[in-house]
């Protein structure tokens, strides 16, 4: 158990409780946080769980995948640290982490 | 206990439009008491893993889950599960329900979605044919698929060519019997069509086309042991999956008298020809404001999009359902995604390389970009779908050109 803070555009916070293992957009979803849709449920086929890491959590969160890469590359808000939140398994190294939301999903 | 001050919301359905619906509604903080009636014993969930990591058995059942149950609650919404409607009376806007008890609405959206559609012939009710629609499907195909058996499915569309991939994966031997004269012919072109044969005819998958099945055999328990078909060939199962479409659910709306036609029809805004009444997802034929038509669709995003349009116009917010189809579908590691219609084009442009399994073909009709369906290239897609939707006009020439980036076409 942890905590992941999500971010929304219009600064909105919604602190979360996260089992390790679950992905970042599971536990936007399951906490219904507007702004990530999830769609696809997780295939890295709809593009609608675009996040922004922290800057200071980014390495935590893994490698980006070749198709995920494809799939960021086409938001018009992609950042440096941006991630698809399916893509992202939580571990417990994450407790904390903050996570900020787009203003719009692809 | 229903609130005698507010207005009810009763949504009949508790599927992937359902499940969407309540989302929203929350989020919109929609002021009036929701109701949810489904026939089904899960809170809802999606379909897609059914026939992906779900029969594969990589994710559990409660992965499946839209949300967790205590969120609705939480919300203050009501999910009556288990319960199937039996009928809708306009004329005092009740519900008659399958346990006797009648329920009041104020507002009713229909999310009923669809049924599979049975095959007719000699020996369809035999033991050991499955059909694939909800969990307990997926779980009784699943505890069947043990190595070394033959399965044979009917149906060369998306979720028999799903589930041929992965039961092949765990050692089953698949016949795919499919009665067109190439796979997925219904929502695809012939290049994605031939790639997905040699996909998974050197899988192993033993893949016949214009193969129409006109009876199956039985042992002498009356469990399927053979299919017969239409040029008297006979291929022989231990399992089979009949996977051949499905048929929108709306007998309630026609017996409520609601305008339907293959489907319940609705306009942009997901309403009825009853003020009082929405539908949307599988169950509905919607006015397209994309292709100016009506249009049925059964897929994920048609669900959703349709899901969030019903909830804009039960706060009476004006906001049209106006995008571009699009679907996605697994198989081995080819990861397909498609938007937009391709049935009207005049001419296909490929670009990439099939060997390589990264390519994608753009459908184009008068110049314009109409459809994309996008192999291993989820930038193809993602920019076909930008394409599709603006209704871009770009040259043959320009697409297939691997010198200019796709990016740079929107
Ligand atoms: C195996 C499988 C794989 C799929 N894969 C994909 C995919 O990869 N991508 C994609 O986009 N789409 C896919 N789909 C299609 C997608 O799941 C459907 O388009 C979607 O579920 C439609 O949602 P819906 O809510 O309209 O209908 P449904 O999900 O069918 O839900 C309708 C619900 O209403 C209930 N109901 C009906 N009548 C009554 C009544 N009278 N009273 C009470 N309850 C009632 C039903 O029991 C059901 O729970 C797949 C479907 C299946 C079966
Ligand atoms: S949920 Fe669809 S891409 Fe992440």
């Amino acid at each position: 158990m942890g905590k992941i803070i999500f971010i929304e555009h219009d600064s909105t916070e919604h602190v979360t409780q996260f089992d390790e293992g679950a992905t970042l957009m599971q536990i936007a979803v399951d906490n219904a946080v507007p702004g990530i849709d999830g769609d696809c449920g997780g295939e890295c086929a709809c593009g609608t769980c675009h996040m922004i890491v922290s800057d200071e959590w980014f390495e935590k969160t893994g490698k980006v995948g070749d198709a995920e890469e494809q799939m960021l590359s086409m938001t018009p808000e992609r950042a440096r640290t941006s991630r698809l939140g399916c893509q992202v398994q939580t571990t417990k190294a994450m407790d904390g982490m903050t996570v900020q939301l787009p203003e719009f999903q692809m | 206990m229903i609130n005698k001050n507010k207005e009810v919301t009763v949504i009949i359905g508790g599927g992937h439009a359902a499940g969407t619906l309540l989302t929203a509604l929350l989020q919109k903080k929609y002021p009036h008491k929701v109701v949810m009636v489904s026939e089904e014993l899960h809170p809802p969930y999606q379909r897609p893993p059914l026939s992906k990591n779900y029969l594969a058995g990589e994710v559990d059942k409660a992965s499946l889950y839209l949300k967790p149950p205590s969120i609705y609650e939480k919300a203050g919404q009501e999910l009556q599960l288990g319960v199937r409607v039996e009928k809708i009376n306009r004329d005092d806007k009740s519900l008659i329900l399958s346990d006797q008890s009648t329920l009041k609405y104020d507002q009713l959206v229909l999310a009923t979605g669809s049924h599979v559609r049975r095959l007719n012939v000699r020996g369809s009710d035999l033991k050991g044919i499955h059909y694939l629609h909800g969990i307990e499907d997926t779980d009784a195909l699943r505890r069947e698929l043990v190595p070394g058996k033959r399965l044979v499915i009917v149906g060369g569309g998306y979720i028999g060519l799903e589930v041929a991939a992965s039961a092949t994966k765990q050692g089953v031997k698949v016949t795919v019997l499919e009665a067109a004269e190439r796979l997925m012919q219904r929502v695809t072109g012939p290049e994605i069509s031939e790639f997905l044969y040699a996909k998974h005819t050197s899988a192993g998958v033993d893949v016949r086309l214009g193969a129409a099945v006109i009876g199956f055999e039985s042992d002498d328990q009356g469990c399927v042991n053979g299919v017969t078909l239409a040029d008297g060939g006979k291929v022989s199962a231990d399992i089979v999956l009949v996977s051949i479409g499905v048929i929108p659910e709306t007998a309630l709306a026609e017996n409520a008298g609601l305008l339907c036609d293959d489907g319940v029809v609705v306009d942009e805004f997901t309403r009825t020809d009853d003020p009082d009444i929405l539908a949307i997802g599988d169950c509905t034929r919607h006015h397209n404001l994309f292709f100016d038509k009506r249009q049925r669709l059964e897929s994920v995003a048609n669900a959703v999009e349709q899901a969030r349009t019903a909830a804009a116009t039960l706060m009476s917010e004006e906001k049209p359902y106006d995008s571009p189809p699009w679907f996605w579908s697994n198989q081995y590691d080819v990861r397909l995604q498609m938007v937009g219609l391709s049935q009207n084009h005049d001419q296909r442009v490929l670009r990439g390389s099939i060997l390589d399994k990264e390519f994608a073909v753009f459908y184009l009709c008068l110049g314009h970009v109409i459809a994309v369906d996008a192999v291993n290239f989820p930038v193809a897609f993602m920019v076909g779908k930008q394409l599709v939707k603006l209704r871009k006009s770009v040259s043959a020439e320009v697409l297939s050109n691997p010198n200019i980036e796709l990016k740079s076409l929107i």
